[in-house]
């Protein structure tokens, strides 16, 4: 990793990452590796996410009841864990979604202005 | 926990899945195995944290943590066992005390009767208001009344008295109590063997069938298991055993005696062929009821209130208006507990003072390591740890300090529960053992948590505090103290000297009060006499009395007095009914009514009645005021005459000459009574009270009847207290072999044991008091000693400067003496409320004497000087050279 490329990708916002994986779910049940490709993917490797930290987060949200965890194959055929968004999880996303959306329309918000004064 | 523990599986089986699947990736994009392995690791993170964080998400964090504090807080007591040692011995005499004083309370005061749904049992009590007159007991016709009025579910009436129970190897005594058959349905209370008597049984009379205690079972029949269906002999009449209550049972009476009675039968409370019993004749005390259950003792109150209206109207004659009769129920918890309430109240408020003094102390000796450990406290802050984190584990040391302090205290007290019992007077009102139970258990725990709250409150809050930079700076001091916990100190010194002051102040009205009493002018002489007690049988048929009459009884007490005479040291000697014994706390009262009065006295006021022979007087010492005593002529063939007091010469005579003027003591007499003296009031009552109007009446001619049939034979010399009652036994015995001869007690024991109850709070405050005042001053001594020890520097400095070792000696002392006085003002506030709430427990002394308070305060200030002297002696010897070096 150069120290370029380091410069453009972003630190998650604490909180956020239970967000991402209950929207990730909300395709369809996945494993944890594939969750961890889907988040990299889906926001053109901007976001970094230390793989390892998806684990703690997954966890903490079967404890919350939001996703459930079952027995499944993998693509290549072999036995893993895969993780489900239950129906609590899904009102939840609505909810964390509907959150977030207001809070980064209140930044933008506050923003916006200075952006227009730095503007020649 | 299992759940955890799988997660953890399945987390290591996803991690190890996870970096295969993304090695794989590696190497499809073109990576050599070893290359793909290592940026798949490198991209995963730190697995170890991964798995640590994944098992918080799975545990009780607090939990962990509360563990860690409890290791750690251990480690630390083991490290400093000295301070470890003080701080549990101070809360393990604290809480120990203070549980052991609960104890008491929970049995006498919480929890005083030990019957099914004790708020429904209550006490009926007659009063005449007009004629000044209370709890004049209750007559038979108005029981009825009570119990047809659909307020009670039971009400019971119980007489009560000693019978002499024979047959067994010495005729001997036993309390006795005649109950309505009902008593035993009412309290709720099963015997352990047998059965109890039939509620609807409407026998009049006597129905020969007795419950005995499980005491007497004990005694008197060897715990015998087929003692149903025996009989027994109570003066004279052939009762059967149906049952035995078990044991712990006791009577809710008012005295010792009630409580404690060991044989009850049941009483129809009307004699066949004989004429109804009378409306205006009360003969017994209050009845006990159980309410309705629904019914609160407000509502029973008012519907009997309406009740009373109606039988005044319905009996004009027996109810007069002036005697204002009213009937009141009173709450049977509280005619069991009686006066005790208050000095149970007083001895567990100074305990618990006892113990808050302790807590002080531990608080102050706590933030003194916390100023030593004020350095690691700032540096863990720095280095991360959450202030709430840190003041949480303060608390858990001090919670855990003082837990192990209770468990200590309650060690203690199981192993001096024994003789802490017998140090509680018997006059206690205690139908409950005194027992450590789960209540009390509970209240230990409480009571070391919230010790543990207070003494830990006050360094954890200052951690919670602390200047991270000024505390880490001082790297050089060896201690860190900040101002603000200096000022705590002196704080927590003060308060303890105020509450030590409220504690001594007590404990000084107290002593004071018990002092007087027992310098009291008593009226009497107790010194060499001794009382000795017989009971002549009643049976119930009144034919087979044999001291049924005055001329059948005076021969057998000439006798008595001739034989008592020749015994070894006997002065004098002389008789008496049981009424005639000084202080025995039995009220023997008899309905007044007065010559020329008739009318008024339709309600006769209750008067102090005893029968004594000729001698009493002078063996008692009481000295005649006007008239003349009693002589052998006033026997059972001369006219009835009387000796009063001058509180009742006073009372019913206010103006006039009693000499000569005539009374009954039953509406029902024939004759008259003629008053002939009038001796000195003597406390023979009461100690507190020396104005009791009372009256004697010739024991020839006024032979004991009912609870009177007690004899007393009074004795005065050079007696020896064990050798005494037995030869005096030989000689009862040789009279009649069948009377007891028992209760015997020299006059000044009586007096002692009238005082007991006294005592022992006066004894207890007074011992918590120095506990205090000891706590006080060590409290004291430990912040000046720190005082000195941190001003070490700056006095070698003055002393170095030219300062006179006597300057630096009153500075200290000075300091010293400043908070002790602050102490004591703001003690002599508090002292001043609680001797105003304590008043009715004083005698002889104002609750605000001032030399009391004026003592005390010099008496704690110059403890405090003593306190102060040995840290200031250490200051006024500082080696100027030696201080300033240290630095």
């Amino acid at each position: 990793m150069s120290t370029k490329e380091q410069k453009e990708r972003i630190e998650l916002l604490q909180g956020t990452l239970d967000l991402l994986i209950l929207r990730t779910l909300l395709l369809g049940p996945a494993h944890g590796h594939a969750v961890a490709k889907a988040i990299e993917f889906n926001s053109d490797d901007v976001l970094q996410v230390e793989q390892g930290s998806l684990y703690p987060a997954l966890h903490r949200l079967i404890k919350r009841g939001w996703i459930s965890a079952e027995e499944g194959t993998s693509e290549n055929n072999r036995r893993a864990k895969f993780y489900r968004l239950t129906a609590k999880g899904r009102r939840q996303l609505g909810i964390e979604t509907g959150k977030w959306e207001k809070l980064a329309g209140a930044i933008a918000q506050i923003l916006r202005p200075a952006e227009q004064e730095g503007e020649p | 926990m299992k759940r955890r523990e799988r997660m953890m599986e399945d987390l290591d089986q996803d991690i190890r899945d996870h970096i295969e699947i993304e090695t794989q990736d590696n190497i499809d994009r073109g990576m050599s195995p070893e290359e793909a392995r290592y940026a798949a690791m490198r991209k995963f993170g730190n697995v170890t944290r991964v798995r640590e964080d994944t098992r918080d998400v799975w545990s009780l964090v607090w939990l962990g943590q509360l563990g860690q504090d409890i290791r750690y807080g251990l480690r630390l007591l083991r490290k400093s066992p000295g301070f470890t040692a003080i701080a549990v011995l101070t809360i393990a005499l604290g809480v120990g005390a203070t549980t052991a004083i609960f104890s008491i309370v929970d049995a006498t005061l919480v929890h005083p009767l030990p019957y099914p749904q004790p708020e429904q049992l209550v006490r009926v009590v007659d009063d005449l208001p007009g004629v000044g007159a209370q709890d004049v007991g209750m007559s038979v016709p108005e029981w009825h009344d009570l119990q047809r009025s659909g307020i009670f579910e039971y009400v019971s009436l119980a007489v009560y008295g000693p019978v002499n129970l024979t047959g067994s190897s010495q005729p001997t005594r036993a309390r006795y109590s005649g109950v309505a058959p009902n008593y035993f349905a009412l309290l709720g209370v099963k015997p352990q063997l047998g059965r109890s008597f039939d509620p609807e049984d409407q026998t009049p009379g006597f129905t020969l069938e007795v419950l005995i205690s499980d005491g007497l079972w004990k005694r008197a029949f060897a715990a015998d298991p087929g003692i149903l269906g025996k009989s027994l002999r109570l003066d004279n009449d052939l009762y059967t055993v149906i049952g035995v209550m078990p044991a712990g049972f006791h009577d809710p009476g008012r005295t010792t005696e009630q409580r404690n009675i060991e044989v009850w039968a049941a009483v129809g409370f009307a004699v066949p062929g004989r004429t109804p019993p009378l409306r205006n004749r009360r003969r017994t005390g209050a009845a006990i009821a159980r309410i309705k259950p629904g019914l609160t003792i407000a509502a029973a109150q008012s519907q009997l209130d309406a009740l009373v209206a109606s039988l005044q109207k319905e009996f004009p004659e027996d109810y007069p208006l002036q005697s204002a009769w009213t009937v009141r129920l009173v709450p049977l918890k509280e005619t069991v507990v009686g006066n005790a309430r208050q000095s149970l109240i007083l001895l567990l408020g100074a305990v618990g003072l006892v113990l808050l003094i302790g807590c002080v102390n531990v608080a102050n000796l706590l933030l003194a390591r916390a100023s030593a450990r004020g350095r690691e406290m700032a540096i863990r802050e720095t280095l991360g740890a959450a202030r709430m984190r840190l003041v949480g584990q303060l608390l858990t040391e001090s919670l855990l300090l003082s837990l192990l302090g209770g468990m200590a205290g309650l060690a203690i007290l199981f192993c001096t529960k024994g003789s802490l019992v017998r140090l509680v007077p018997d006059s206690l009102p205690r139908l409950n053992d005194i027992s450590i139970n789960w209540p009390v258990l509970l209240f230990a725990l409480v009571a070391s948590l919230a010790a543990g709250a207070i003494f830990g409150l006050a360094p954890a809050l200052h951690a919670g505090r602390a200047d991270l930079t000024h505390m880490i700076k001082q790297e050089g001091r060896g201690s860190t103290s900040s101002g603000e916990q200096a000022r705590t100190r002196r704080l927590l010194v003060v308060t303890e000297f105020a509450l030590s002051l409220v504690l001594m102040i007590a404990a000084s009205l107290l002593l004071h009060s018990f002092w007087e009493l027992l310098n009291v002018r008593l009226g009497f002489n107790p010194q060499n006499v001794m009382a000795v007690r017989t009971w002549l049988p009643e049976p119930n048929d009144p034919k087979t009395d044999i001291y049924g009459t005055p001329a059948q009884e005076a021969p057998f007490l000439r006798e008595l007095l001739r034989r008592g005479r020749t015994l070894p040291g006997v002065e004098e000697i002389a008789l008496g009914n049981r009424a005639s014994i000084p202080l025995n706390h039995d009220l023997t009262q008899s309905p007044l009514v007065l010559e020329g009065r008739e009318i008024q006295s339709n309600q006769p006021p209750l008067v102090e009645t005893s029968s004594v022979t000729p001698d009493y007087f002078h063996l008692l010492g009481v000295t005649l005021q006007r008239g003349r005593l009693f002589s052998e002529m006033d026997n059972e063939t001369a006219p009835a005459v009387a000796v009063i007091n001058e509180a009742f010469a006073r009372t019913y005579w206010p103006s006039g000459d009693p000499l000569g003027e005539r009374l009954k003591l039953s509406p029902e007499d024939s004759s008259w009574t003629t008053v002939v003296g009038v001796i000195a009031d003597a406390r023979t009552e009461s100690l507190v009270d020396s104005s009791v109007p009372q009256i004697y009446m010739s024991l020839y001619q006024a032979p004991s009847q009912g609870a009177s049939k007690e004899l007393a034979i009074f004795l005065r010399g050079r007696l020896d207290p064990a050798a005494t009652p037995v030869e005096l036994r030989e000689q009862v015995q040789a009279v009649n072999p069948e009377l007891p001869v028992f209760g015997a007690q020299t006059l000044n024991d009586a007096l002692s044991a009238s005082l007991s109850e006294r005592r022992f709070s006066m004894e207890m405050v007074g011992l918590f008091a120095l506990t205090a005042l000891l706590l006080a001053g060590l409290g004291i001594y430990g912040v000046i000693s720190y005082i000195v020890s941190e001003r070490t520097h700056e006095i070698g400095i003055r002393l170095a400067l030219g300062a006179q070792s006597r300057n630096i000696l009153r500075m200290v002392l000075r300091q010293g003496l400043g908070l002790a006085i602050a102490g004591a003002a703001i003690g002599l506030v508090c002292a001043l409320i609680v001797s105003h709430l304590m008043a009715g427990l004083l005698y002889g002394v104002r609750p605000t004497d001032p030399l009391t308070f004026a003592g005390v305060a010099l008496l704690l200030i110059g403890v405090a000087l003593l306190a102060c002297y040995i840290p200031a002696r250490r200051a006024m010897r500082v080696d100027p050279m030696v201080a300033l070096r240290y630095e």
